[in-house]
């Protein structure tokens, strides 16, 4: 167990690292210079060379990485090219305004789609079920943003019942809050929801098949019950690891989310950055994504082990 | 004295195949009955229907009572069904790899067997009574380990001290013993004695393992293509079998034979639901003629007797 | 008797009408789907415009015609470059000494934490948005699936008798993967291409939306959605339209891909 700790932790490491230098080394391609880039074709050389000087892009590659990564690694994210404001503090505001609209949709997700993806497959062979599985096909086909484009339609434009877009911070005024993040975090979490739904049917339905669900119908056990106390634990390991693949899917479907329902997350300020060609901006949102990504991985690797006891055996 | 477990009729069908045909057995109080039989005869389907846990789209008609139960087993709802399962009837499966529940403590499971039908009065005493079950399939100190930290004949062991928690009027076999190695079969053999003895457990055991069957059982059932060809007293069937299936199936096993070779049974066994109509075996039988189109008629006592047109003389050795 | 698999069935129709409507949208659409009428913005449908027309007056069916080739070409490509990459990354993973496959494994891992919507955002900050990033991105965010399926599968094929008897014949591994591993993953190639086509067209949807996919003014669902955002209250059929577009296409590649799935490997298919 301590031992798959380690190794899982020194994969993390090593992936963190290789993405760090993946994500530099993608943004330090680009053709032309990110001095020029972001002060436009109409510079004069004197402002470009100003500016390269200032925020140290006239040294080595190798420096300017070791220099990013460091700061990083303390917490400084550096200073905008375009705005020269400090990007670390943006990221954090935006970072929390993502996490809430994820994590709500991820609760939606496993709401939905745990007791969906046990009837479907309780019930595979009969009319409820297979509707069910039609449902959630239909679910899979709809990306967010439409989901949002119609859910906007129906609950803000026809019944008026919840506002279109915009965001309030939580402590702001927290009715208004929570009347933003309905339609968001349904959008997101309904077809993840979806997708879930189709993982939990197939764990539910391997399980079924299990010997010792019939052991468990041997000792007296009624059929639901049998499943609830044997097989939710059982097929909860798949539907975990597909979790932390959903939970990267529902970070980058933030992103776009966000830009129906016009939130100020990570997603804005990624495309704002784009869009302002502000460089630093992009790479620093870009890691810390993909950081979160990586860690989200790691902890569902950790909860496999603590789901299913065969994995505690060091190897 | 009534038998513990009475089938009456019993069939088996999966779609418009039928597995199991006009089965009928019992076994009384405290007697140890085996069935036996190859793969596809119909032996597991049989004690399957008996404890109703056949696979979705396989149905049993006829009628199987239980001594202590008021009501027909087949056919009987999920809820009445669940009062008897584990509790007057019990069943060790074939695969003791597969049969626990990885993710759940051993001690949990046995506990759970007696907490589902409330033979205990609450958590402690099941963990108690569970540790002692476990200590007298010589598992002690298991209580805490999952299923994937003991070895395949421990698990059978645990699957056993389950299957007697409820000290169960009848206890169901399915061939506790294929899957392990034979040095662990006989333990897990004897340990199963033990059981049913202690508590006066009727035990219905289903094998393809005559020596088994010679070392355990009073009494046997054949079966073939999902029929019961012959049945008696174990000493009368294994030393003057009449059915021409028995015959073959003795002398194909008898491992004291001198000869290298051993005789066997020629041709295959059918697939499942193409058995010949008439007698199931004519279609391999060397005696057959066209009166084995017919099924043959049970000759003797339902308790022993065949069903054969041209049975092995009464009195002629098992093999010459 | 095998009975006719429904997802199988949908999915192609729904795949094949799709090609359908591509192809004839090269001999004949409506009207011209990018010409711009101002004297009839935002027309209701009606026996001239079947659909209706948008902001600039294009008709909006023509536009969909249209759009299907975007879809269907970035898909394409999209899933062609992950094919190629993937497939043998993952035969090379099934084949190769315990260390350097699982190296393969570890960089696959990690690229997995680039999805196709990001690593195109960066394709786009980086080389500017066009059709090209946008495939390209989605193709190599999908390379990682590709190569799992694949290598599970080769795998399998690595432990069969006939690969066991070549290798002990002094078989060289590359005619091994080309002759024995090859031709037996082909089935869930074509499962995952399908799979992934679902995937791009998805993704090529977003990323239009965004304004970070095809430029205009080609047609295509997934811009035509994004402009179509500011008429939700007087016009919302101008999102409806594309979306349900977008929403069958996705449809049609998930059935086929099941379809097929269960068509190669009928043991997963619980009998319905």
């Amino acid at each position: 167990m301590i031992l798959r700790l380690v190794e899982r932790t020194a994969v993390l490491l090593v992936s963190l690292a290789v993405a760090s230098v993946l994500v530099f080394g993608f943004m330090a391609v680009l053709p032309g210079d990110p001095a020029r880039v972001a002060l436009g074709v109409n510079a004069s050389d004197e402002a470009v060379a100003q500016l390269r000087q200032q925020f140290g892009l006239d040294r080595s590659l190798a420096t300017q990485y070791v220099d990013w990564l460091g700061g990083l690694l303390q917490g400084d994210f550096g200073t905008s090219y375009v705005s020269k404001v400090a990007i670390g503090p943006q990221i954090a505001d935006r970072f929390q305004v993502t996490l809430w609209l994820v994590v709500t949709a991820m609760i939606v997700a496993l709401v939905l789609a745990a007791p969906a993806g046990t009837v479907m497959a309780a019930r595979h062979r009969r009319i409820s079920g297979l509707a069910l599985s039609a449902l959630s096909q239909l679910g899979v086909a709809v990306p967010a943003f439409l989901a949002g484009i119609l859910l906007i339609m129906v609950f803000a434009v026809k019944l008026g019942w919840l506002p279109a877009n915009g965001w309030t911070p939580p402590a702001e005024d927290p009715g208004m809050f929570l009347k933003q993040l309905v339609l968001p975090a349904l959008s997101l979490g309904l077809v993840q929801g979806a997708v879930l739904t189709r993982y939990v049917r197939s764990a539910v339905l391997d399980v079924l098949r299990e010997d010792y669900l019939r052991t468990a119908r041997a000792k007296g056990l009624r059929p639901f019950p049998a499943l609830w106390r044997h097989g939710l634990r059982n097929a909860a390991v798949p539907v975990v690891t597909v979790l932390g693949l959903q939970l990267a899917t529902l970070l980058i479907g933030a992103v776009v989310v966000e830009r129906v329902f016009v939130i100020p997350g990570l997603g804005s300020l990624l495309l704002d950055g784009v869009s302002n060609r502000d460089l630093l901006l992009v790479q620093d949102v870009v890691m810390v994504l993909v950081v979160a990504v990586l860690v989200v991985n790691f902890l569902v690797d950790l909860l496999y082990v603590a789901l299913d006891p065969r994995l505690r055996v060091s190897r | 004295m009534s038998d513990v477990l009475s089938v009456q009729g019993l069939s088996v069908t999966v779609r418009d195949k039928t597995l199991v045909q006009d089965v009928d057995l019992t076994v009384g109080p405290g007697e140890r009955v085996g069935l036996i039989g190859e793969s596809g005869s119909g032996k597991s389907l049989t004690a399957l229907s008996v404890i109703g846990l056949l696979p979705e789209d396989v149905h049993a008609a006829g009628s199987v009572r239980l001594a202590g139960v008021s009501h027909e087993l087949i056919g009987a709802d999920e809820r009445r069904m669940s009062r008897v399962r584990g509790l007057q009837l019990a069943m060790v499966f074939q695969e003791p790899m597969t049969a626990l529940n990885p993710t759940m403590r051993v001690g949990d499971q046995v506990a759970e067997a007696m907490l589902i039908h409330r033979t205990v009065p609450g958590r402690r005493s099941a963990r108690l009574a569970a540790t002692e079950l476990l200590d007298r399939v010589g598992l002690a100190g298991a209580m805490k380990t999952y299923p994937h930290q003991l070895s395949g004949g421990q698990r059978q062991r645990i699957v056993v001290a389950l299957a007697l928690a409820n000290d169960p009027a009848l206890l169901i076999c399915d061939e506790p013993t294929t899957a392990l190695d034979v040095t662990v079969q006989a333990m897990i053999l004897d340990l199963i004695m033990q059981g049913v003895a202690a508590r006066e457990s009727a035990l219905l055991f289903i094998t393809h393992d005559l020596a088994v069957v010679a070392t355990i059982c009073q009494r046997v059932l054949v079966m073939y293509g999902g029929r019961v060809v012959e049945a008696g007293p174990v000493g009368e069937v294994f030393t003057r079998p009449r059915h021409r299936y028995t015959q073959g199936l003795l002398a194909a096993s008898d491992l004291e034979s001198a000869d290298a070779r051993l005789p066997t049974i020629p041709g295959n066994v059918p697939a499942a639901g193409q058995f010949p109509s008439g007698c199931v075996f004519r279609t391999r039988c060397a005696h057959a003629t066209e009166l084995c189109a017919e099924v043959p008629p049970w000759e003797g006592t339902p308790a022993h007797g065949f069903a054969c047109h041209h049975p092995a003389p009464a009195m002629e050795p098992t093999h010459a | 008797m095998r009975r006719l698999n429904p997802s199988l069935v949908v999915g192609a129709v729904i795949v094949g009408l799709i090609v359908l409507t591509a192809l004839v949208s090269f001999v004949w659409t409506p009207y011209d789907a990018t010409l711009v009428d101002p004297a009839i913005r935002l027309a209701k449908p009606s026996w001239s415009h079947w659909l209706g027309t948008d902001k600039f007056g294009r008709d909006v069916l023509s536009q969909l015609m249209v759009g299907s080739r975007t879809t269907l070409f970035v898909g394409l490509v999209a899933v062609g470059v992950a094919a190629v990459i993937g497939v043998p990354v993952g035969i090379l993973a099934a084949m190769s000494r315990r260390w350097a496959s699982e190296v393969i494994m570890r960089s696959n891992d990690l690229l997995l934490a680039f999805p196709a919507l990001l690593l195109a955002i960066m394709f786009g900050a980086v080389f500017g948005a066009s059709t090209l990033t946008a495939m390209v991105a989605i193709g190599i965010a999908t390379v990682p699936s590709f190569a799992r399926v694949i290598r599970s599968g080769a795998l399998q094929v690595m432990r069969t008798e006939y690969v066991l008897a070549a290798r002990a014949a002094g078989r060289t591994p590359f005619p091994i993967a080309l002759r024995h591993v090859l031709p037996n993953v082909t089935s869930l190639i074509t499962v995952q291409a399908s799979v992934s086509f679902a995937i791009a067209v998805l993704a090529e949807a977003a990323l239009s939306f965004l304004g970070y996919g095809t430029p205009p003014p080609t047609p295509s669902w997934g811009r035509m959605l994004q402009e179509s955002q500011e008429f939700l209250f007087s016009a919302p059929r101008l999102a409806v339209f594309p979306g349900v577009a977008i929403a069958i296409a996705v449809l049609g590649f998930n059935l086929l891909g099941d379809g097929l799935r269960d068509r190669f490997d009928p043991k997963l298919e619980d009998r319905r």
